[in-house]
């Protein structure tokens, strides 16, 4: 760092989201004399670095209030983790009123209920003064009114201002037609008598709804909770400090958020990884699981990418830093998470529509109702006929169960996805996913691993092979090239012991050659022996041949002047392929192979993995056209992939599943991104999705037959012909219960798993 | 059909047409955002049993910042959605949060509380 700038760490207010941080950093960015900005969403703060020349903390305060936000006077005693346990706090006082709210008019529900059916036994009544009972009623039911159900008074009456409806306003203006009417045959059951009517009070039905609705959002509240818990699990998996590495090798712990770019960092056995970067000296095993879903710790070593919030297991290592913030994986992850629950699926659109005009049309239906009673039946009972039914439609016709149908599924299940390394960008990728009946695979990174591995290590007659393979590698471990790489790896996973080679030359186009054990040692294709006027003994041709016949690429090796065997690497296939393939044929769906390569080698793997279609021979510029192919056969195609030439494919078909964490194109242009390396994903996704959709048809049909149902029913539909009439404290029972059945039957995805590869 | 029956009825489907005209047909006012100097269009909402202003006028391709003051605890306007920008915000009472977004095309987005229920809708222009 330049001596002429400054650092400042700021705490920003106000921010909601992890685009809200990109917000201030931009304004940061814009102000002169910033050098550089980064916002932290998680930890809510931004460090900048600034030429105090030009800029002032001040300044930057400025620019931060511009952009909306508020900075929090530095206070060493409210850290971001103080300031979560608040808000959970305050979350915990609301729910804390509500269950008071629930008992005082549970309690007195009990109360008034066995005093209102007194007037069941003529008996009693006759020793009992009516109006003073009445009145006792009317003591009780207030607080039950007041206190207890005021909310809904209070929100109706805001709606209706708005011109704005919900079904606090059915509650309020239902309970509220109860009380008023009773209230009048309270104070003056005499103008009741004078009509023929006998002056019934529904204090029991005004106290009962409000304790039962009460109910349901209370268990509505504690479900709704854990609906979003996988997010917040995520967003709390952050190290809070990182162990900087100084260039003079001191050692310093600091506070996340001022950890800068290119900073090193060390890590030590069980500590979490900081932030994101690239390991530069030391290797370890570090478990990735909660990004990946993949639960086996992945070898690291220098040159390797390591990533923020994941945890170190065995050995220690330092890496350079290379995202900080927003940028790294975590962040990214949580955002995709986040934007998806935010998302709209497409089946969810009828919902909507209803949703918008449900509460008015209820009360037109209700007012009807009140109306059709009053005119159709016998004159001493029509008013509370009239009534009752008014408030048991009114009462029934919630629409919670209807809004909270799709959006809680989805919330549930995208966050059971990116607990198994399964990405989804949006509901409607969701939705689609379902819909699949062909999937396209794209080999090369998808079934194979992407990347040579040495598959066959064949050593002349006489040979030893553990001898051969030391001094094989030793030549390779100084070769650049690709092959070598996986003869390198190869010896390593064999535990070869390291020994030197002298000498080594590249030779363009044909191999390496170098002194190992004092003795001339040649790598490489045929032509490089033929060329030194070696010739290969018949056994050893013979194995290469074989090779060459399974399309694999034959490397020859030849020490002090005698062959003394061939190498054969492919890209092999990954463990977990067949099985998640023949998973994939047994959910019902074709898998379809693509490929660059010949067709010998793509009958091959097609043969080794059970896929019958396979195209060979596609140029990158065309497996765009191959998903349009299928596609014009009538099918729903998924299409998996790795590579940036595969975007275009990817955005063709109707879903894109992206693997492997993706290039960044490649997941722009996917709505699934898996993780992990594995096609055990694309079962897990396409499974979670079906499971999803179900959920929500199950949850749709639920809340639309309750509804269809359930409002003629209030209304009294039934009744000219078995005489049935909902009352209206049922119907408070069955719609509390309704949203929290919607929602316990959504939050039956979080027992999700991925079937076991 | 007695003189009361009479009345009731046609209170009755007077009161229903005035919900309907009241919910669905009167005229709305629009209001537009302000343009702050940073070139952000800005536009404050209170949300109180509805959102106040309810139809907002933006003009494409330039950011807006919505700041959603919630003057109220009731539990139906605590989530907010903005489906086509992929938005849900939890708004905590008495609070202002500001949900930013870039609208790209022209069209009429609605949003609403996370159960569909409260509606407003942003007209990107
Ligand atoms: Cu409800």
């Amino acid at each position: 760092m330049e001596p002429t700038t400054k650092t400042e760490t700021l705490d920003i207010e106000g921010m909601t989201c992890a685009s809200c941080a990109s917000f201030v950093e931009k304004s940061l960015t814009r102000t002169p004399g910033v050098q550089r900005a980064v916002v932290n969403f998680a930890t809510e703060k931004a460090t900048i670095d600034y030429l105090p020349t030009q800029a002032s903390p001040a300044t930057l305060k400025e620019a931060v209030v511009k952009a909306g936000y508020g900075v929090t006077e530095r206070d060493p005693d409210t850290s971001a983790a103080d300031r979560q346990a608040e808000i959970d706090q305050q979350k915990a006082v609301a729910y804390g009123k509500l269950k008071r709210r629930f008992w005082v008019a549970a309690g007195l529900a009990v109360l008034i209920m066995p005093l209102s059916m007194l007037m069941l036994w003529p008996a009693l009544m006759q020793q009992m003064n009516m109006q003073v009972l009445n009145y006792g009623l009317l003591l009780l039911t207030l607080p039950v009114l007041l206190y207890s159900g005021r909310e809904f008074y209070v929100s109706a009456w805001n709606g209706f201002r708005h011109r704005a409806a919900n079904m606090d306003t059915l509650i309020a203006v239902g309970t509220g037609a109860a009380f008023l009417y009773s209230l009048a045959a309270t104070v003056v059951p005499g103008w009741f008598t004078r009509q023929g009517i006998m002056p019934e009070v529904y204090y029991d039905t005004t106290a009962t709804i409000i304790a039962l609705i009460l109910l349901g959002k209370l268990l509505e509240l504690r479900a709704k909770t854990q609906t979003s818990a996988a997010i917040k699990a995520l967003m709390g998996l952050q190290a809070k400090t990182a162990r900087v590495v100084r260039p003079g090798g001191q050692e310093v712990d600091v506070p996340i958020e001022q950890v800068q770019l290119n900073d090193i960092i060390l890590v030590r056995p069980g500590e979490k990884v900081a932030t994101d970067g690239l390991i530069e000296e030391g290797h370890s095993a570090v478990d990735e699981a909660m990004l990946t879903g993949e639960s086996l710790p992945v070898e690291k070593r220098g040159g390797d990418l390591v990533f923020g919030a994941t945890l170190n297991k065995t050995g220690s290592f330092r890496f350079r830093v290379t995202k900080v913030g927003a940028d790294t994986l975590l962040s990214q992850i949580v955002k995709l998470v986040e934007d998806a629950q935010g998302s709209r699926a497409p089946i969810q659109r009828l919902a909507d529509k209803v949703s918008a005009v449900f509460v008015p049309t209820v009360v037109v239906i209700a007012i009807l109702t009140f109306v059709l009673w009053f005119d159709l039946a016998p004159v001493e009972s029509r008013l509370p006929l009239a009534l009752v039914n008014f408030v048991a439609v009114l009462i029934i016709a919630c629409p919670c169960a209807l809004g909270l149908a799709t959006p809680t599924a989805i919330m549930v299940s995208t966050g059971k996805g990116a607990e198994h390394g399964v990405l989804i960008r949006n509901a409607e990728a969701l939705e689609k996913a379902h819909q699949v009946d062909t999937v396209l695979l794209d080999k090369t990174g998808t079934i194979t691993r992407g990347e040579p591995a040495v598959t066959d290590f064949v050593p002349a007659p006489g040979q030893d092979a553990g001898a051969l393979l030391q001094v094989v590698a030793a030549v390779e471990r100084q070769s650049e090239h690709p092959l070598a790489a996986a003869v390198v790896r190869y010896a390593e996973a064999q535990e070869a012991s390291v020994i030197a080679a002298a000498g080594f030359q590249a030779i363009e186009g044909k191999g390496a050659q170098a002194v190992v054990n004092s003795q001339p040692v040649l790598i490489g294709n045929f032509r490089l022996l033929e060329e030194a006027g070696i010739s290969l003994p018949p056994a050893v041709r013979q194995a290469a041949d074989a090779l060459l016949a399974q399309a694999k690429t034959v490397l020859y090796v030849a020490v002090a002047g005698q062959a003394a065997g061939v190498i054969g690497v492919a890209d092999t296939v990954r463990e977990t392929s067949a099985t998640a393939i023949k998973r994939l044929q047994a959910m019902g769906l074709e898998v379809v192979m693509m490929t660059g390569d010949t067709p010998q080698t793509a009958a091959q793997v097609a043969q080794q993995v059970g896929i019958a279609r396979y195209f060979a021979e596609v140029l990158p510029a065309d497996k765009a056209g191959k998903v349009k192919e299928l596609q014009a056969e009538g099918r729903t195609v998924a299409m998996v992939g790795d590579g940036i030439n595969d975007a275009p494919a990817l955005a063709q078909a109707d879903i894109g599943l992206a693997m492997g964490g993706g290039t960044d194109v490649a997941m722009e242009a996917a709505g699934i991104t898996l993780m992990r390396s594995d096609l055990q994903g694309v079962v897990t996704a396409i499974d979670l999705s079906r499971q999803t959709i179900r959920t929500i048809k199950q949850n749709l049909f639920f809340a639309f037959i309750y509804n269809t149902l359930g409002i003629p029913i209030a209304a009294g539909l039934l009744y000219p012909f078995f005489g049935i009439l909902l009352s209206p404290m049922l119907a408070a029972g069955a719609m509390a219960l309704s949203s929290v059945s919607v929602l316990t039957n959504s939050l039956r995805l979080r027992g999700f798993s991925p079937l076991p590869s | 059909m007695d003189t009361t029956e009479i009345i009731v009825t046609l209170v009755g489907l007077a009161l229903a047409a005035f919900v309907v005209w009241y919910f669905f047909l009167s005229a709305r006012p629009t209001t537009s955002a302000v343009s702050s100097s940073g070139g952000v269009q800005q536009v404050d909402i209170t949300v109180k049993g509805g959102y106040s202003p309810d139809v907002i006028e933006v003009e494409r391709g330039k950011p807006v910042q919505l700041s959603f003051y919630r003057d109220e605890e009731n539990s139906c306007s605590e989530e907010l959605l903005l489906p086509d920008f992929s938005i849900r915000r939890d708004l905590p009472a008495f609070k202002t949060t500001l949900v930013e977004l870039l609208p790209q095309q022209a069209g009429t987005f609605a949003f609403t509380c996370g159960m569909g229920m409260l509606r407003g809708r942003l007209v990107v222009k």
